[in-house]
């Protein structure tokens, strides 16, 4: 074995997988585990927690790993983390732990999302669970959106005994986990419904079609259900548009259309009451993880699939492992190319994009260089469906409902590193607060804000 | 699970259901809609709140089988539930929060077209229940389509019912009835119009012709209802509106209908359409306005 790399991991052939929708990476067995494991230098002081939003004692639970002692490995990430194996699968480790892991100095560094992965599944498949705090401390907590950042802050605070009631607006529960991470990526059965399971076993209460701001309000949550703390997690789930002439057209969808259409309706499988738009060819719009799992989605589905981005490469934002995915997969990148207008059949649907090259300028706000266009080099891509991944904003729909809670001039919820908004008692955190941003940066926020809501209510 | 109190069919093809949902019957107003799943599989389908009781935590709501998800639900009887009710969505009608003098002083007409018969009815309860009195159109295609007359009767000012075919009522469609009351003499200051989406165009390029501000309830597709998907997004004036958080009502004479209208017909050739035809074969000629038959 060779000690600088990593031990590798099995996947689907991507001309397979790009017909089904099966998890792309079949994930590592107890021997490969133990060695990559070994890789550990197990660092006096740990980089890669430092790295990690929530803080799990990495080189512990590996040592665990490499010890053959996965029960233990299971509980010392759970002690941390609420959702192991999402994490597992969608963190960018290569910018957090991993990014930070000494090993990655000279070599590849240790595979610890894989090994957080192996351990929540092999507890999923021994039965391993974490335990209901049996001491309640009388206090009630209401927590809105069961995506990552409340599961994490509903599972915190009830491991600490509070009595947490989680609401969600949608049938089912997982928030962006369910409605927008793909099958293949993500599982929805075998690891998101099972993580969900296990923050139940906590004692975590959960009601489903509750929209917060319209099925009843915070004040009355507090008032007449008598919780005494709040924390929103609702998310940010409005899609943006790019304002150009044809958006409207049939054909032309956000990416969470698309994509709820799929993963929350079912729509991939032909049983499916929801109907899906499968185009001949289809165009993303955007370089970030949400444009990625569309475009798997679109290629999935029958359709051959672009992905139109107005920077280059290296300023894509999505995960390094989803865009090695979709190359393999057979997905074309048009970089450094926007699109002007999406234009019109005879019967208002979509039968083409205009676009624009792009040359990088000088950096923006955003210390990226600022794409600008080329005079003169707009092209056709023919296609049928166009399906914009342009980011998404918080919901208003709280905001507006709730006097005292104060937003900023992206509609985003201000709250402070401990999630305490500017209304007494009502804390917020991941998306909502932060606008788009990853999954365990989410669970990071509840977390924080668990803690803040029990030094609120022990004060 | 939403417990079906009362199950009942209204007319050929037309169902009501009384379903237990407190949180939604606490706080919802006319104007405002609900989403249905019928069973744990079942698609999401938005709508309009047809009546609610806060008092026995319960919301009436009316389906027109257009297609196979509202095909399914018709199995629900009494004593069944709902898998999955939420509400109420979007912002109810604005009338809610004007001065009850005022709209006491403004005359109103509202006109139904077919199964838009069942929203517009809270509306004028709302009216009636605030001592404000107001006139009401109700078409049909024809005398066994008109759905909900009792109860609308005892509620409404003047209470005109039309049908295409004139089996019952006046003759001809809800514009011609609205062209004949202005000839008549009457005049309104706002117009509520909820129906297909081809009749309420109609409606509007009527209306503007009398300078009549009208508002309109759009029923676009929608997956959601929360404001996420943007399924529902329609072009009102220069702007781009969702229905399901800006709506679903909307000022009709800035709303694009051309538009609303081809993005309507985007899943029916698969969903209804193609169901519908197999299922009803050629019963079913179109003008229920969702279906896409008429065109």
């Amino acid at each position: 074995m060779d000690v600088m790399k990593k031990v590798p991991i099995k996947e689907q052939e991507p001309k397979v997988r790009a017909t089904n929708f099966e998890e792309v990476c079949l994930g590592y067995t107890k021997e490969e585990a133990m060695e990559e494991a070994s890789r550990c230098l197990n660092c006096k002081n740990p980089l890669c927690v430092q790295g990690c939003p929530v803080s799990i004692h990495i080189p512990d639970f590996i040592k665990q790993v490499k010890e053959g002692d996965f029960e233990g490995a299971y509980h010392t990430i759970t002690f941390s983390s609420s959702l192991p194996a999402v994490c597992g699968r969608v963190c960018p480790q290569e910018t957090q732990c991993e990014g930070k892991c000494v090993r990655g100095i000279k070599g590849e560094a240790v595979s610890i999302g894989k090994l957080e992965r192996f351990v929540a599944d092999w507890a999923f498949e021994n039965n391993v669970h974490p335990k209901e705090n049996p001491n309640k401390n009388g206090k009630k907590v209401a927590v809105i959106g069961s995506g990552p950042s409340g599961l994490s802050c509903a599972g915190d605070l009830a491991k600490l005994g509070y009595e947490v009631t989680v609401f969600e607006a949608l049938h089912e529960l997982g928030g962006v986990l369910v409605y927008g991470i793909p099958e293949f990526r993500l599982p929805k059965e075998r690891v998101v419904k099972k993580e969900i399971e296990n923050v139940k076993a906590l004692g975590v209460k959960f009601e489903t079609n509750v929209i917060i701001g319209k099925s009843v309000t915070i004040e009355e949550l507090m008032e007449k259900e008598h919780f005494d703390a709040v924390f929103i997690g609702s998310g940010a789930g409005l899609p943006k548009f790019m304002g150009i002439p044809g958006e409207n057209l049939s054909g032309v969808f956000s990416a969470n259309e698309y994509l709820t259409r799929s993963n929350l309706m079912k729509a991939f499988n032909p049983d499916s009451t929801t109907p899906i738009m499968i185009g001949k060819r289809t165009v993303v719009v955007g370089g970030g993880n949400v444009a990625m799992d569309a475009a798997r989605t679109a290629l999935r589905l029958g359709s051959e699939t672009y992905i139109v981005y107005r920077r280059s490469e290296a300023e894509l934002p999505a995960r390094a492992e989803e865009v090695h995915h979709a190359k393999e997969e057979g997905i074309e990148f048009h970089l450094l190319t926007n699109p002007v207008e999406i234009l019109e059949d005879e019967n208002g649907w979509v039968k083409g994009i205009k676009c624009i090259k792009m040359e990088l300028g000088e950096p923006d706000a955003s210390g990226r260089r600022r794409p600008v266009e080329i005079p003169g080099s707009e092209y056709v891509i023919d296609c049928d469906v166009v399906i914009m991944a342009l980011g998404t904003s918080p919901n208003p729909l709280i905001s507006s409902t709730t006097e005292g809670l104060e937003i900023n001039g992206r509609k985003c919820i201000i709250a402070r590193e401990d999630g305490a908004t500017t209304k007494e008692g009502v804390y917020a955190g991941g998306d909502a607060v932060t606008g788009a941003a990853t999954v365990i940066l989410a669970m990071g926020a509840g977390r924080a804000a668990a803690k803040g809501i029990d030094e609120y209510l022990n004060k | 699970m939403y417990k079906i109190l009362e199950a009942k069919m209204l007319a050929d093809n037309i169902y009501k259901w009384v379903v237990l949902a407190p949180r939604c019957a606490s706080r919802c107003e006319p104007g405002q809609f609900v989403i249905v799943r019928a069973f744990e599989d079942s698609e999401r389908i938005p709508l309009t709140i047809c009546d609610y009781d806060r008092e026995k935590g319960t919301v009436t709501i009316v389906v027109q089988v257009i297609g196979e998800a509202t095909y399914l639900m018709t199995s629900l009887k009494e004593g069944d539930a709902f898998h999955d009710f939420v509400g109420p969505l979007g912002k109810p009608s604005e009338f809610v929060e004007e001065d009850v003098e005022k709209l006491k002083n403004t005359r109103f007409i509202f006109v139904a077209g077919g199964l838009g018969t069942a929203p517009v009815y809270p509306q004028v309860k709302w009216m009636h229940e605030h001592g404000v009195d107001v006139d009401v159109i109700v078409g049909a295609k024809t005398k066994n389509l008109v759905i909900m007359e009792e109860e609308m009767k005892a509620v409404a000012g003047n209470l005109y019912i039309t049908t295409d075919d004139g089996s019952y009522g006046r003759s001809g469609m809800v514009t011609k009835v609205l062209e004949d009351l202005y000839a008549e003499g009457k005049k309104y200051d706002v117009c509520v119009c909820i129906g297909p989406m081809i009749m309420m165009k109609f409606v509007c390029l009527l209306t503007k012709k009398f300078d009549l501000h009208t508002i309109v309830s759009m029923n676009p597709i929608m997956v959601d209802g929360t404001g996420m998907c943007g399924a529902c997004r329609l072009k009102v004036g220069d702007e781009i509106k969702f229905a399901c958080v800006d709506g679903p009502e909307f000022d009709g004479h800035l709303v694009d209908f051309d538009q609303a209208m081809k993005r309507q017909q985007m899943y029916k050739t698969k969903e209804g359409r193609a169901y519908l035809a197999a299922k009803e074969g050629n019963t079913h000629h179109g003008g229920c306005g969702n279906c896409g038959g008429e065109e």
